[in-house]
């Protein structure tokens, strides 16, 4: 299969997470679009191994290494989740709202 | 060493003395003693200056070295005097005048408060301090040091009634106009300096040292010092402050304006002569300008009516003819008159001051008139002062002023000619300020007439000796021509030497004859005019000029000090505050200005932020693709 | 560390624990007690040091050097030489003088002015003593913040806007200075410690006089450290932070200004300018010199028309330094002989004038000279004073400023003649504007203001002496100063051929 089609696949992805990010203001939202993002890329990294772990040019640990990232990814995403889902709760207590122009001074 | 010379140093030290211990007694000390005092020091110089002249003029002279004043690899300033020939006469002149005008001022000056009287004299006495060091030093950084020194004294007693402003900025004036030439003098000793290395007369005035300056180098060098000549001598264009400075006590006027501090000039370029004989440029200019100075004075003291105007600007015209004497090389006709003059000048300034105190502080002559009458022994000796600068055949400045003239007339006949028709008008505007002051009615008010009185003792004491002085202190220079032996130029000549006079007997009786006669005749004319004198106002143009003193002040303050002051005010308000400090500003205005237009960008909308994050990412990677 | 009790040592340490005692004490008048107490125990030191002029142990740099960051170099590393000795003697010297004559001024929080006064001596001191370019910066920065406080918390009503400025100003100087001191540093060769630790480079004095830099770098060099030592010194174009600064500084703090801290940018010119960059130096002076005359001339020029009597003189005092400048880039003996002899005279002076006027402004609470008038009435004392003390600061003969002047103008002269001419302009222009101030605060009559004013007190009287004495005693006798420094000059111009 050619690798192209996952290229495109992911960088529609990736773009649809950033146009969500620029265009919508409310936290969760855009909160999903960062992960739609990271999704992105993982599935990109996970397509380049795939296709290049065939390649017998290359050594067999280095085949791997892009899914491990993966991993990686997946359980920083997982930590960011929580920190992110933590901040927007304590938001919406504090201003009733999950608008991110709302927050728009940095003070007060 | 001799004996005598190993007590030089107390001639200048004891004036410093009296300066200090009048100075600080000020307030304790009582009138009598603050003037036997003041009196009492340079009574003490004087007669070491006696015993040291005796000694000079058998023929011993000497260099006496203190201690160093600098030493450096390169330069080194040592405070030395010289006692020769020529510092040896300028210590009688300074030390015997100066101690019969402190004697004068002690009854002069009797009406001022204690603490104003002993800082008086205590002025005086730094004055003398510093007259003495000038003729004393033997280089001419220790000349200097007594040329401001005197400078700073004339400035102190100018001002010395400093509550009235007119006073405070004559002082001031004079100590600006002397600080130019001081600027001179500084130069040209910077410029002896770099090409000799030494400030020292004897190593100077050595034929090899001489043989190390150019001709330019030599007439850079002496016209910079005729500039600091012009300054402290009172010739154009420094000359104004010279007649302002008579703001001061009348006896100050005789000493500092008169007798002493303005012939610095005159004592500076005899004892340069050696360096001045060998710029014929220089010595064109010192001529012209000493001719110019003394024709222009002597036309504005016609028309002033302030007694002691009349005999500033008669002392600016005859330090006008020493200068001629000097630029004609005649050095030792401008040493001899710079004597006389001291004698009938101080004489005269004196007899003024006497003839104010008589009218109570007035000193407008169209106020006075037949003072004759009342005050006997101011009258005669003024009269006798006046014979003696006119130049009346057998009073001493018929002697000095027939040298200069005659000098002159070797020079150039049109010289001659300018100096003789000067010599006219001084002899008119002395006389006619004799006969406004003391012949004729008395025009003042009737208070000043019951109070007309001769002065006491102290004062005339004075007058006396010098009136005496003004007759007799022409026989030490006789010429040749008339039997004498000329003993000053004999005197003078280890340190001093005119050129060489070839005038034939003949020619100098001619001379004599002629200038006698007209004098006589312009005497004569004072007289018919001036004898019963009405006041009239100035009529004729010219008479306006001469008593607006050819406005030559007025030129001043716009050719000078109005641009300089513009030029201030556009340092000031332009350069300093719009662009000095502007650029300096307005680099914290920019920084300023470009945060508050950077802070938009901190608009905190989480958008724009990521939008611009977007915008970098996609340029990174045009850059990283295209580029 | 030196196994003696080193002079630097005390120099540094007596100001510093002096500094500290200030801070911690109680009772908050104390701390200006201990300020006179230590400063005039550190001028007792101060004149000990000169009599060990000849002593082997003491002679040429008296140095104490201890290690400080080995690795990089660098090096607690201070001592004297003529130079030194001759402007810390001046700082020495000056502390006592300001702290006593601003003694009758109410400060309040005594404590925090004092210790911070004392601070300020410290950094001085170590300014002249340094002899290690990380030393040196850190001397020069710890004299500058303490006056930042001073002058923002003691000083007039505009002191913010002022403070503010000479602050930026001259911080942003020294950090120009501290980009060249590291570009030098990395051109040094190494360094070895005792300890068998060696460093690859060296902030030392003697290496920095060592780096073999190209002429090309010299020139930014130059430039990089020259424009720190114009700020601070300061000369045209680079002062105009200098005259609002004076104005509202509280006058102890400007007398320490005027007096002895713009003394280090001229110190640093000889001892970190022209020996470390020799070719540049020689390659700029004109440039140096045309500059510094300028400023001479334009700034007597506007100290004529300042009414502020405080401006006018620091006018004055921008012309003299100007003058300072053109004579060390004249780069002879007579010349730089004079300008060391000046710096000290012209530190005396200043800070004599400042006592004249803190008095006159304490008193009548007026600074325009316009609204003063005849004070020789009511205060004839401080008049003669400072009728001495103005004539010397326009140099008159037998006052410390001729020597000064005389030297530095016939050296300018043997450089150059037109340069001297128009620096000469300042003698006559420095007259006209000393002089008119004399007339209008001192002569005419009196007036609202000045009428019912009192004479000074015992103290300023005393100080007032000691400054006329040391202006006589130098102005006839010059040349005790001159053999203190003789030999730096003559291993500066070594440096410089």
């Amino acid at each position: 299969m050619d690798i192209k089609l996952y290229i495109i696949l992911a960088i529609t992805l990736f773009t649809i997470g950033m146009i969500g990010v620029l265009v919508r203001r409310n936290a969760i939202i855009i909160f999903m679009c960062v992960e739609l993002m990271l999704n992105a890329v993982n599935l990109l990294l996970v397509a380049f191994s795939k296709m290049h772990a065939l390649n017998p040019s290359l050594s067999p640990t280095v085949a791997s290494d892009a899914q491990i990232f993966v991993f990686f990814i997946m359980v920083v995403a997982a930590a960011e989740v929580s920190v992110g889902l933590a901040i927007i709760v304590m938001m919406y207590r504090n201003v009733h709202t999950v608008d991110v122009n709302f927050l728009n001074r940095l003070k007060h | 060493m001799n004996t005598i010379f190993q007590l030089a140093w107390l001639i200048p030290i004891l004036p410093l003395v009296g300066f200090v211990i009048n100075g600080l007694g000020r307030k304790t000390l009582s009138k009598t003693l603050v003037g036997i005092i003041g009196s009492g020091v340079i009574l003490i110089s004087f007669v070491i200056s006696v015993l040291v002249f005796l000694q000079i003029k058998q023929g011993h002279t000497d260099v006496i070295h203190y201690f160093d004043f600098i030493q450096l690899r390169s330069l080194s300033i040592a405070v030395d005097f010289k006692l020769d020939q020529l510092s040896g006469l300028f210590l009688l002149i300074i030390t015997g005048i100066g101690f019969l005008i402190h004697l004068y001022s002690t009854s002069y000056m009797h009406e001022e408060d204690n603490k104003d009287f002993a800082k008086y004299f205590a002025y005086l006495n730094l004055f003398v301090f510093s007259m003495l060091l000038l003729v004393l030093g033997a280089n001419y950084i220790v000349m200097f040091v007594g040329w401001e020194g005197v400078g700073l004294c004339s400035y102190l007693l100018i001002g010395y009634w400093f509550r009235n402003s007119d006073y405070t900025n004559a002082a001031k004036k004079a100590f600006v106009m002397n600080r130019i030439g001081d600027l001179g003098f500084l130069l040209a000793v910077f410029w002896l300096i770099s090409k000799i290395g030494s400030v020292s007369y004897d190593q100077i005035f050595l034929s090899a040292n001489l043989a190390k300056l150019s001709v330019f180098d030599i007439t850079g060098i002496t016209l910079l010092m005729f500039v600091g000549a012009t300054g402290k001598s009172a010739q154009i264009p420094l000359y104004t402050w010279l007649p302002d400075a008579m703001a001061g006590p009348t006896p100050v006027s005789a000493l500092i304006h008169a007798a002493t501090m303005v012939t610095a000039g005159i004592y500076m370029i005899a004892r340069s002569s050696a360096l001045f004989s060998l710029a014929p440029i220089t010595q064109h200019v010192i001529t012209i300008v000493g001719l110019a100075t003394a024709l222009l004075a002597a036309s504005i003291a016609i028309q002033q009516n302030d007694i002691k105007k009349v005999l500033a600007y008669s002392t600016v015209s005859q330090l006008g003819f020493m200068f001629v004497a000097l630029g004609t090389g005649n050095y030792v006709a401008a040493v001899f008159h710079v004597l006389t003059h001291a004698f009938f000048k101080a004489l005269m300034f004196l007899g003024s001051g006497s003839v104010i105190h008589a009218m109570g502080g007035e000193q407008d002559i169209r106020k006075m008139g037949g003072l004759h009458k009342h005050m006997k022994i101011t009258s005669i000796t003024f009269f006798i002062g006046c014979l003696a600068i006119s130049g009346i055949p057998g009073f001493s400045g018929f002697f000095s002023k027939d040298s200069i003239l005659s000098g002159a007339y070797e020079y150039h006949p049109f010289v001659y000619a300018i100096a003789l028709f000067t010599a006219l008008l001084t002899a008119f505007y002395m006389f006619r300020l004799y006969f406004i002051t003391f012949t004729g009615k008395f025009r003042g008010t009737h208070d000043q007439e019951h109070h007309l009185h001769e002065s006491p003792l102290a004062m005339t004491f004075p007058l006396i000796v010098l009136a005496i002085l003004s007759i007799v202190g022409g026989y030490i220079g006789v010429p040749a021509s008339l039997g004498g032996h000329d003993e000053l130029s004999i005197y003078l000549s280890p340190v001093v030497k005119s050129v060489e006079q070839s005038l034939a007997h003949e020619t100098e009786y001619v001379l004599m004859g002629l200038s006698s006669v007209l004098v006589i005749l312009s005497i004569l004319f004072a007289w018919v005019k001036f004898r019963n004198y009405k006041n009239a106002l100035p009529t004729t143009w010219l008479q306006k000029v001469l008593e607006n003193k050819w406005y030559v002040d007025e030129f001043y303050q716009k050719i000078v000090v109005e641009p300089v002051q513009s030029l201030s005010v556009f340092f000031n308000n332009v350069i300093e505050n719009k662009i000095v400090d502007g650029i300096v500003n307005g680099v914290g205005k920019l920084v300023n200005y470009s945060s508050r237009q950077l802070r938009w960008l901190q608009s905190g909308q989480v958008g724009a932020y990521v939008l611009l994050m977007v915008l970098g990412m996609l340029i990174l990677f045009f850059i990283q693709l295209f580029l | 560390m030196g196994t003696y009790f080193s002079f630097p040592d005390l120099f540094i340490w007596l100001p510093l624990l002096a500094a500290f005692l200030c801070f911690v004490i109680n009772k908050e008048q104390q701390a200006k007690t201990i300020a006179i107490v230590f400063s005039l125990f550190v001028l007792g030191v101060s004149v000990c040091s000169l009599f060990y002029l000849n002593d082997d142990k003491y002679l040429n740099f008296n140095n104490v050097n201890y290690i400080w960051l080995k690795y990089l170099g660098a090096s607690y590393f201070i001592g004297l030489d003529g130079t030194g000795r001759l402007l810390t003697m001046l700082t020495a010297l000056a502390f006592p003088m300001i702290l006593i004559a601003t003694f009758n001024t109410r400060q309040d929080k005594p404590r925090a002015f004092y210790g911070l006064m004392m601070l300020t001596q410290a950094g001085l001191m170590g300014v002249f003593m340094a002899l290690d370019a990380l030393s040196f910066y850190f001397f020069w920065e710890l004299a500058l913040i303490p006056i930042y406080f001073l002058c923002s918390k003691w000083g007039g009503e505009k002191r913010i806007e002022a403070t503010f400025k000479f602050f930026v100003y001259t911080f942003a100087g020294s950090l120009l200075m501290l980009i060249g001191i590291i570009y030098v540093y990395l051109h040094t060769t190494g360094r070895s410690f005792g300890d068998g630790v060696y460093a690859q480079h060296s902030f030392a004095l003697s290496s920095f006089y060592m780096s073999q830099l190209s002429a090309t770098e010299q020139t930014s060099l130059f430039a990089l450290f020259f424009v720190a030592f114009a700020i601070k010194m300061p000369i045209f174009p680079f002062h105009t932070w200098q005259p609002g600064a004076y104005d509202q500084s509280p006058t102890a703090v400007t007398m320490i200004l005027s007096g002895v801290m713009v003394k280090m940018g001229l110190f640093g010119l000889l001892r970190w300018l022209l020996p470390v960059f020799p070719l540049a130096s020689i390659h700029f002076k004109n440039v140096v010199i045309i500059l510094s005359i300028i400023g001479v001339v334009y700034a007597s020029c506007i100290a004529m028309i300042q009414d502020n009597i405080k401006r006018l003189v620091a006018y004055s005092s921008i012309a003299h330094i100007g003058l300072m400048c053109a004579a060390i880039f004249s780069m002879n003996e007579i010349s730089l002989q004079g300008a060391l002899l000046q710096m000290f005279n012209h530190g005396i002076n200043i800070i004599g004038m400042w006592i004249v006027i803190e008095i006159i402004e304490r008193k009548t609470g007026v600074k325009k000279i316009s609204e003063l008038s005849g004070l020789a009435a009511t205060m004839p004392v401080l008049t003669i004073f400072f009728v001495i003390i103005a004539f010397a600061n326009i140099a008159l003969p037998l006052t410390n400023a001729f020597a000064g002047e005389f030297l530095m103008f016939t050296g300018l002269y043997h450089y150059n003649q037109w340069f001297a001419f128009i620096a000469g302009l300042g003698i006559i222009l420095s007259a006209v504007y000393t002089l008119n101030m004399i007339r209008k605060v001192f002569y005419g009559s009196l007036n609202a203001v000045t009428h019912e004013v009192k004479d000074i007190s015992w103290n300023e009287k005393l100080i007032l002496l000691v400054i006329v004495a040391i202006i006589f005693f130098i102005g006839i006798y010059p040349q005790p100063l001159i053999e203190l420094t003789k030999e730096s000059v003559s291993t500066l111009l070594m440096k410089l051929k």
